[in-house]
């Protein structure tokens, strides 16, 4: 079976892991970092993503879009009120967001898509070997509608997706590969934009999760916003300026608000410097650890309720876990560590990389679905309770949260009209009583053969797959005929879009790749013109003076080339170069072998 | 917007079939591999191709365990067949296999997840018995034990008058108090009917191991049937009490 890579899908960050001799090891980039940026900014040569995208978000931020995850299956009322933090513009078709981007719009399973292609292709240069299959985490709190965008996103970029899994039941799969630990386990984890918390139990190889709760709009985001709040408010006092009206500056503050909260998780105070619109110079400030923890204190006590929800559902109490195991960048702030222990009675486990420890656990998981590892086992279960609308408005819960995937309920439905010839089903998914405090998922009508009223008998299957998605079909009991049933979400995207966006994603993916290469190729003639130029400084003495100006001949013909757009002709300029400075090389080597011979050191004897 | 009518919904057909469906599967029943044809004689692979065969839908849960119809399970090894039979059936180990497959380990696997969540639990597992072996549906309506029937309804007066008070004053504290006494007598009341419950399931696990089939022994199987509806239905009608209680007067 082709491989299959584990991809993990942030708010702020993406990395991509698989699988090697049992082990999982995270896919680095030519500069051995392991995370993209989940950013992606539209600039004069197209759509970029990740580091260098990352770049324009001070720089060109109505264009540049960021914490995508946020949006994913979502409508525009669902996040009204923060419309103000973000620079780009957001409208809805179809009961879908779209990011405005220069002329077009996009929806957030297209943004996503952007980033998931971005990691394919790293993976695909890194392992040599073209990628089509990978499981991708989401929060084990997201719903039905943003597992379905996730997918999307997957299909988007031209990957199957065999498996929707949850970043903690992931983390604790990385976790238990390391560790082989037998018990009760809680995961705590607390990314940019979402909070989870699972309780699992492990034992002989399977990973059975008890309980999972959380809350997909709490997250390192919300302090960053709270410190950019205070800034504001400052430099409007001091200043007598809106910052808020500055979109660029608005982004310059809330990037260094984020690295104001990283840097204070190792210290204890630090300088905050913003450079202000209209010339007026820069704002300064000292920010202390105590400070930034008393703004966010009422941040990190809304994770605490999940936590404890968790724990009762699992019918558990503190004492009965293990171990806690922290994951996501936002769980390297002390405050959140100090009460995270205070909560659950003993000290966390924050061995693992929790920056990394979800991709290596979605590769895991890859493993164990292409045959590879058979020894695990991971049961998860579905966070919230679906259920369909029953009379007075009134949800009627068929599947209670909390439990475990695959998950199947049956109900029968007639009419109760003479010669009523269809039923409206509205499915929903949430816990409260009535149906408009809960998510609407879904619409469908199912056609039933115009009988007197009570006679027709139609059973439908409600299906929640291990990607944690419902499935829904239905069979005229009468007949023993099943009828198809056409879903209309009432937060996604429809098929036909999907299938379009698929369309245009392989139309441009020529072109992508086209200046892919190219790119690519620029970079790596540089970096060996660089090369090639200290050789020739540092040895060129040493070498026959013909040498040298081959060496130089064909120099010069690479940088022409590289100023070119053939990326052929770079790797062929490329190749000459490499060939004429081979021998120039091998001397040098030599060279420095033998003064290191004499136990010298190079400085000492040029 | 015209909407249609709200479904009506029949029943749960989640549970053991009435008697016209049970014709229906009774044809469907297999007997013979779905792929190739030869007859199963394996508990859940073909033997001659070794394809995963469905879980029939006559098969209830005790026997999708693996256990005998009894009351009393010991936790462990319900959990340990569990996880063996998850390891058989479950959607992950049948990634690479025929899309066939992949249906039928999933169909099996949401069963097996069903069966255990109803065995697990004490009294879904005597509730689930009972329609099994009275062919009832599912919910058992639920009802106040006779004796108690003053003092609940004196007791919804209380809890009502609780809401509408101030909760600082000391009316409040008054009848908070009142509620916490009722709780806690009611919660020692649900203790004494679950004591009474694993005495009747000792009874049944007891007249089973037995299996005679004699007058008398039937006479003790509707016995045991009975009291067990009887006290489940009370039960639960405490217990949701006990839960609105405990929510209020948090």
């Amino acid at each position: 079976m082709a491989r299959i890579v584990g991809i993990d899908l942030g708010t702020t960050n993406s990395l991509v892991a698989y699988m090697h001799d049992g082990q999982p090891c995270i896919v680095p980039d030519r500069n051995g970092r392991t995370m993209v940026p989940s950013v992606v900014a539209l600039t004069d040569n197209g759509l970029i993503v990740g580091d260098s995208a990352k770049e324009h978000l001070t720089r060109n931020p109505e264009r540049t879009v960021y914490s995508v995850k946020r949006f994913m299956g979502k409508g525009l009322a669902d996040v009204q009120n923060e419309l103000a933090y973000f620079p780009y513009t957001l409208t809805e078709t179809g009961g879908v967001i779209r990011i405005r981007l220069g002329q077009k719009s996009y929806s957030p399973p297209q943004i996503s898509a952007m980033i998931l292609k971005e990691l394919k292709l790293r993976a695909e240069a890194y392992l040599g070997e073209s990628i089509t299959k990978a499981v991708i985490t989401v929060p084990a709190y997201f719903n039905d509608s943003q597992r379905q965008a996730t997918k999307d996103a997957g299909l988007i970029a031209g990957l199957e997706v065999l498996r929707i899994i949850n970043e903690p039941t992931a983390a604790s799969l990385a976790y238990g590969l390391q560790k082989n630990t037998q018990g009760t386990i809680a995961v705590y984890d607390f990314g940019g934009g979402t909070l989870d918390v699972s309780i699992l139990k492990l034992k002989d190889g399977i990973f059975e999760v008890l309980a999972t709760n959380g809350d997909t709009h709490l997250g390192g985001d919300d302090v960053d916003r709270l410190l950019v709040d205070l800034f504001i408010a400052e430099i409007r006092e001091l200043e007598g300026i809106d910052i808020s009206d500055h979109p660029d500056h608005m982004q310059a503050v809330r990037l260094e608000a984020e690295r104001a909260k990283i840097r204070l998780s190792d210290e204890l105070k630090t300088d905050i410097a913003i450079e202000l619109p209209e010339n007026k110079g820069r704002f300064t400030r000292e920010l202390t650890r105590d400070q930034l923890e008393s703004l966010a204190t009422s941040v990190i006590e809304r994770t605490l309720a999940p936590c404890r929800m968790a724990i009762k559902d699992a019918g558990l109490t503190p004492k009965d876990i293990d171990e806690v195991v922290l994951v996501g960048g936002s769980t390297r702030m002390p405050l959140v560590r100090q009460r995270v222990e205070a909560l659950f009675g003993k000290p966390p486990h924050c061995h693992l990389n929790p920056d990394e420890v979800v991709a290596l656990g979605a590769a895991v998981q890859a493993d164990i679905l292409s045959g590879g590892t058979t020894d695990m086992l991971l049961l998860d279960v579905t966070p919230l309770s679906l259920g369909i609308e029953t009379m007075g408005g009134v949800m009627s819960s068929l599947i209670r949260r909390n439990t475990t995937i695959p998950a199947s309920a049956k109900e029968l439905f007639t009419t109760y009209v003479d010669g009523q010839t269809g039923v409206d089903i509205h499915i929903l998914q949430g816990e409260r009583e009535l149906v408009k405090d809960n998510r609407s998922l879904a619409r469908f009508r199912l056609k039933v053969p115009p009988l007197p009223a009570g006679v027709p008998r139609i059973e439908v299957t409600f299906l929640i797959d291990a990607n944690g998605i419902l499935n829904v079909t239905a069979t005229d009991m009468r007949t023993g005929q099943s009828q198809s049933i056409e879903v209309k979400p009432s937060y996604g995207l429809s098929d036909t879009e999907v299938e379009r966006m698929i369309e245009d994603s392989f139309k441009f993916a020529a072109e992508d790749i086209g200046a892919r290469k190219l790119i690519e190729a620029r970079l790596d003639a540089e970096s060996l013109i660089k090369a090639t130029d200290k050789s020739l400084a540092e040895a060129g003495h040493l070498v026959v003076r013909e040498e040298t100006d081959a060496i130089r001949t064909a120099l010069s013909q690479l940088s022409t080339a590289k100023d070119g757009t053939d990326p052929r002709a770079i790797r062929a300029r490329m190749a000459e170069l490499e060939q004429a400075a081979k021998h120039l090389n091998t001397v040098m080597l030599d060279d420095s072998l033998k003064k290191g011979l004499h136990g010298k050191k190079v400085s000492e004897v040029s | 917007m015209v909407r249609a009518p709200c479904p009506f919904l029949l029943m749960d057909n989640d549970q053991p079939s009435t008697h016209s469906d049970r014709r229906r599967q009774l044809q469907m029943a297999r007997s013979m591999c779905w792929h190739c044809q030869s007859e199963v004689t394996g508990e859940y692979f073909c033997e001659r191709c070794v394809k995963v065969q469905p879980v029939s839908k006559e098969t209830d849960y005790f026997t999708c365990l693996g256990f005998p119809r009894r009351l009393t399970l010991d936790p462990k090894k319900l959990e340990a067949k569990f996880y063996e039979l998850s390891r058989t059936f479950h959607p992950d180990f049948y990634q690479t296999k025929s899309t066939d497959e992949q249906a039928i380990s999933l169909s099996n696997a949401a069963v097996l997840n069903t069966a255990y969540r109803t065995l697990r639990d004490p009294i879904q597992r005597a509730e689930y018995l009972l329609a099994l072996e009275t062919g009832s549906v599912k919910d058992i309506r639920t009802s106040p034990p006779a004796d108690l029937f003053e003092e609940i309804l004196e007791l919804q007066d209380t809890l009502e008058e609780y809401r509408a008070s101030d909760r600082g004053s000391d009316q409040g504290h008054r009848l908070h108090t009142t509620l916490q006494t009722e709780q806690e007598a009611l919660e020692r009341r649900k203790v004494e009917m679950e004591s009474q419950l694993r005495r009747l399931f000792a009874d049944w696990d007891k007249l089973q191991d037995a299996g005679a089939a004699t007058s008398s022994a039937k006479a003790e199987r509707d016995r045991i049937l009975k009291q067990m509806r009887e006290l489940l239905s009370h039960r639960t009608y405490i217990n949701n009490i006990v839960n609105d209680l405990a929510a209020t007067i948090a």
